[in-house]
C-alpha cells in the first residue's frame, strides 16, 4: 500500500448525498480478478451515456475536475455493498482523498486498506468546502494528515478526527497481515485453548 | 459484573490481542467465500506465499455470476466463466471445500451456511458480502468485508477490529396478518434511516422478533445493513436450537448437548446498556414498499407518492427530486395504482423456503398478469428440491412464474437475469439503488407475499385486499 502524508490537488465537489456502492462502481464491472484497471468505470452511470459517450455535465468529466485528487461529497458516502472494487475504482481514477461529514462502516474501512484518507468533517465545513470548490476549481486543497488538517490557501483550515492506528498504518503504508502475523504465537494458543474447550467448532 | 449486551458477550469471547488505544485482533470462527470478492485475496496469499490458515473454517460457493438457467451449459459470458473457473482452481489449490454449480448445495451464500448448519450462535462469521448480516440471526457476530479483509482471515482467521456501538431495537407486541419480517426491517429502515445504523451493531428484541422463524429472523438481519449497521443480531433461543440440530455442519450427538449450554450464555444481561434505543410497535406496521432509491424511503402500500415538499432537509429534498424522476413517478400517485413490469422473488433475503410457500399461498389457483414477467430464484438448491417435493414449484409454474436454478440473480444483475432501463420491478431483493437490478431499472421493495400479488394484478397490491 502507497503511504499517504500530505496532498495538495483540485477538489471536485460531487454534491449528492447516500451515494452507494452501485453507483461508485456498477456491477458488471465486479468480473475482473484484478485490482487495478476499474478507474475509467468509475461512477459510470453518471460519467456516460447510454452509448458509453461522456456526459459533459458530470462533474468529474468537466476540465477543471478531470484531474481532481480530492473529492468532496455528501453525507453516508460508500453505502451498500462490501465491494472493495469502489476504493480500487476511486483509487485508480487517481482520487487519494474523499471529504464527507459521514461514509457507510465498510467502505469507510476498505479505504483505509487501499491507501485512501476519507475525511470526515462536520456538515457545515463540508458545506463550506463544496461551495469553494464549486466556485473556485483553480485553488488546490491541502490534507495533512500528521497535522490532521485540511486547509484552503489562507481561507479555511479545519481539524480532523483519526483513529491513531489507522492513521500510523497510513502513514507508514503498513501491511495489516504482516503485522497481525506478528502476534502468530498469541493466536496459535488462543486456538487451541479454543478447540480444546469447544471440540465442535 | 457489569451486565453485558449479546455483542458485548460475543466480542469479549473473541478478543486475541487488545491495544492501548482499544484496536483489538478478533478470532474469526467462520468464513465464507464467493467468486466476485475473492479472486484477489487468493492472488494476495500466492504473491506471498502465504496458505489458508483454516480450510476447514472456510466454506466457498459461487453466487452472484451464476446463470439461473440450465446448469449443465457452460457459462456464456466470458468475465462470469473466468470468475468462476477462478474460484474453482483457488479452492482446490488452498484446499477449500466448494459447493460447485452442479451441486444440490449451491446456492446464494447466505443461504447455505445456515441451511448447512456452518452458522451457529457466538460465532463470528465474515464473508466478503454485505448482506453476511444474515447470520446474525442465530446469535452470532456476523458481517461484511472487503477484499483485503477477506485476505487477511484467510491468512490469521483473525481481523484487526474496533467494537462498534450497541443498539437495540425493539418491536413490541404481534404484527397484524398480512404483515411479515421483511416488512418489520423495512419500518425499522424507514424509521432510522440509511445511515442510522452507522457504527452500530444492531440486537432485534421484542415479543414480534421472538414469534418469528429462523427465515423471518434471517431476513431481519439480513437487511441490517440497509440500515447502515454491519451486523444485526437476534439471541438464539429454542427456535434457533431446533433449526440447527441435524444440519451436515451441526455439532453431532456427542458434542450437542453442550454447544447448546455454551450457546445459552449468548444473551444481554438485564440492566445491560445500548448507546441507543428504538422501539416499534408491531401492531403499527403494515405492508410495506418502497418509492425510491435507497431502502429508507419507505411508504405503507396504503399511501401515495411522497413530495420534495415533504421534506425539510435541503439535501434530502434535492435528493428526492432525482429519485422520483429516476423512478418516474409523481408525488401524490397511489402506490396502488403503480403497475409493474417484472416480479422477481428471490435474493438472500427472500429466497428460502418459507417464502417460496408465502409466495404460493397468494398465488395458488391464479394466474400472473398478462403484463407482467414473473420470476422465482430459489436460495440454494436444496430450497428448490424441497419446494418440487413440497408441490410449491408446480403450483407457481401452473400459475405462470418462471422457475429458476439458484443464484443471486436480479438482486444485483451479475448474471443475465436483469432489468431494461425504465423497467418497473416489485423485488422480493433488499437493495433499489440506481441501477441496481440493471441501467435504469425501478425496483420497489417488498415481502414475498406483497411480490407474489403484484405478480397476480400487474401493479403494486396491497396483499390484504386480494
Amino acid at each position: 500500500m502507497e503511504p499517504f502524508s500530505k496532498l495538495s490537488g483540485t477538489a471536485a465537489p460531487l454534491d449528492m448525498i447516500n451515494i452507494d456502492t452501485d453507483i461508485i462502481i456498477p456491477k458488471q464491472f465486479l468480473k475482473t480478478v484484478k485490482r487495478t484497471g476499474l478507474g475509467v468505470s468509475a461512477f459510470y452511470n453518471l460519467r456516460y451515456d447510454d452509448n458509453g459517450k461522456e456526459n459533459p455535465d458530470f462533474v468529474l468529466n468537466k476540465p477543471e475536475y478531470r484531474n481532481a485528487q480530492i473529492l468532496i461529497t455528501g453525507e453516508n458516502f460508500g453505502c451498500g455493498s462490501s465491494r472493495e472494487h469502489a476504493p480500487w475504482a476511486i483509487l485508480d481514477m487517481g482520487i487519494r482523498c474523499i471529504i464527507a461529514s459521514s461514509y457507510a462502516d465498510i467502505f469507510y474501512n476498505n479505504s483505509f486498506k487501499n491507501g485512501i484518507l476519507p475525511v470526515i468533517l462536520p456538515q457545515e465545513q463540508v458545506d463550506q468546502l463544496m461551495q469553494e470548490a464549486k466556485d473556485h476549481p483553480e485553488v488546490t486543497l491541502e490534507v495533512d494528515l500528521e497535522k490532521q488538517t485540511v486547509t484552503r490557501g489562507n481561507k479555511f483550515s479545519f481539524s480532523f478526527e483519526i483513529d491513531p492506528f489507522r492513521k500510523r498504518c497510513l502513514l507508514n503504508g503498513l501491511d495489516d497481515i504482516g503485522l497481525t502475523l506478528e502476534k502468530n504465537s498469541k493466536i496459535g494458543s488462543f486456538e487451541q485453548k479454543r478447540a480444546a474447550e469447544k471440540p465442535w467448532l | 459484573m457489569k451486565p453485558r449486551t449479546l455483542y458485548d458477550k460475543i466480542w469479549d469471547e473473541h478478543v486475541i490481542d487488545r491495544s492501548e488505544d482499544g484496536t483489538c485482533l478478533i478470532y474469526i470462527d467462520r468464513h465464507l467465500v464467493h467468486e466476485v470478492t475473492s479472486p484477489q485475496a487468493f492472488e494476495g496469499l500466492r504473491m506471498t506465499g502465504r496458505k489458508v490458515r483454516r480450510p476447514e473454517a472456510t466454506l466457498a460457493v459461487m453466487d452472484h455470476n451464476v446463470p439461473t438457467t440450465d446448469r449443465t451449459q457452460p457459462i456464456v459470458e466470458e468475465e462470469s466463466r473466468i470468475q468462476v473457473d477462478t474460484l474453482r482452481e483457488n479452492c482446490k489449490e488452498f484446499g477449500v471445500q466448494l459447493f460447485d454449480l452442479t451441486d444440490v448445495r449451491q446456492g446464494i451464500v447466505h443461504i447455505i451456511g445456515p441451511e448447512q448448519g456452518f452458522t451457529q450462535p457466538g460465532m463470528t462469521i465474515v464473508c466478503g458480502d454485505s448482506h453476511t448480516s444474515t447470520h446474525g440471526a442465530f446469535g452470532a457476530l456476523a458481517f461484511g468485508i472487503g477484499t483485503s479483509e477477506v485476505e487477511h482471515v484467510l491468512a490469521t482467521q483473525t481481523l484487526i477490529q474496533k467494537k462498534s456501538k450497541n443498539m437495540r431495537i425493539s418491536v413490541n407486541g404481534k404484527l397484524s396478518p398480512g404483515v411479515t419480517a421483511k416488512d418489520m426491517i423495512l419500518a425499522i429502515i424507514g424509521e432510522i434511516g440509511t445511515a442510522g445504523g452507522n457504527g452500530y451493531v444492531i440486537e432485534y428484541a421484542g415479543e414480534a422478533v421472538r414469534a418469528l422463524s429462523m427465515e423471518g429472523r434471517m431476513t431481519m438481519c439480513n437487511m441490517s445493513i440497509e440500515g447502515g449497521a454491519r451486523a444485526g443480531l437476534i439471541a438464539a433461543d429454542e427456535t434457533t436450537f431446533a433449526y440447527i440440530k441435524g444440519r451436515p455442519l451441526a455439532p453431532k450427538a456427542g458434542h450437542w448437548d453442550k454447544a447448546v449450554s455454551y450457546w445459552k450464555t449468548f444473551f444481554s444481561d438485564d440492566g445491560a446498556e445500548y448507546d441507543k434505543e428504538v422501539a416499534l410497535k408491531a401492531e403499527d406496521i403494515p405492508p410495506i414498499v418502497t418509492w425510491g432509491t435507497t431502502p429508507e424511503d419507505v411508504v405503507p402500500i396504503t399511501g401515495t407518492v411522497p413530495s420534495p415538499a415533504d421534506f425539510t432537509d435541503p439535501n434530502k429534498k434535492a435528493s428526492v427530486e432525482r429519485m422520483l424522476a429516476y423512478m418516474g413517478l409523481t408525488p401524490g400517485t397511489k402506490m396502488t395504482d403503480i403497475p409493474v413490469d417484472k416480479v422477481f422473488i428471490g435474493s438472500c433475503t427472500n429466497a428460502r423456503i418459507e417464502d417460496l410457500r408465502e409466495v404460493a399461498k397468494v398465488v395458488e389457483g391464479k394466474k400472473v398478469a398478462a403484463t407482467v414477467e414473473a420470476m422465482v430464484v430459489p436460495g440454494s438448491g436444496l430450497v428448490k428440491k424441497q419446494a418440487e417435493e413440497e408441490g410449491i414449484a408446480a403450483i407457481l409454474i401452473e400459475a405462470g412464474f418462471d422457475w429458476r436454478e439458484p443464484g443471486c440473480s436480479m438482486c444485483l444483475g451479475m448474471n443475465p437475469d436483469q432489468l431494461k432501463p425504465g423497467e418497473r420491478c416489485a423485488s422480493t431483493s433488499n437493495r433499489n439503488f440506481e441501477g441496481r437490478q440493471g441501467r435504469g431499472g425501478r425496483t420497489h421493495l417488498l415481502s414475498p407475499a406483497m411480490a407474489a400479488a403484484a405478480a397476480i394484478t400487474g401493479k403494486l397490491t396491497d396483499v390484504r385486499e386480494l
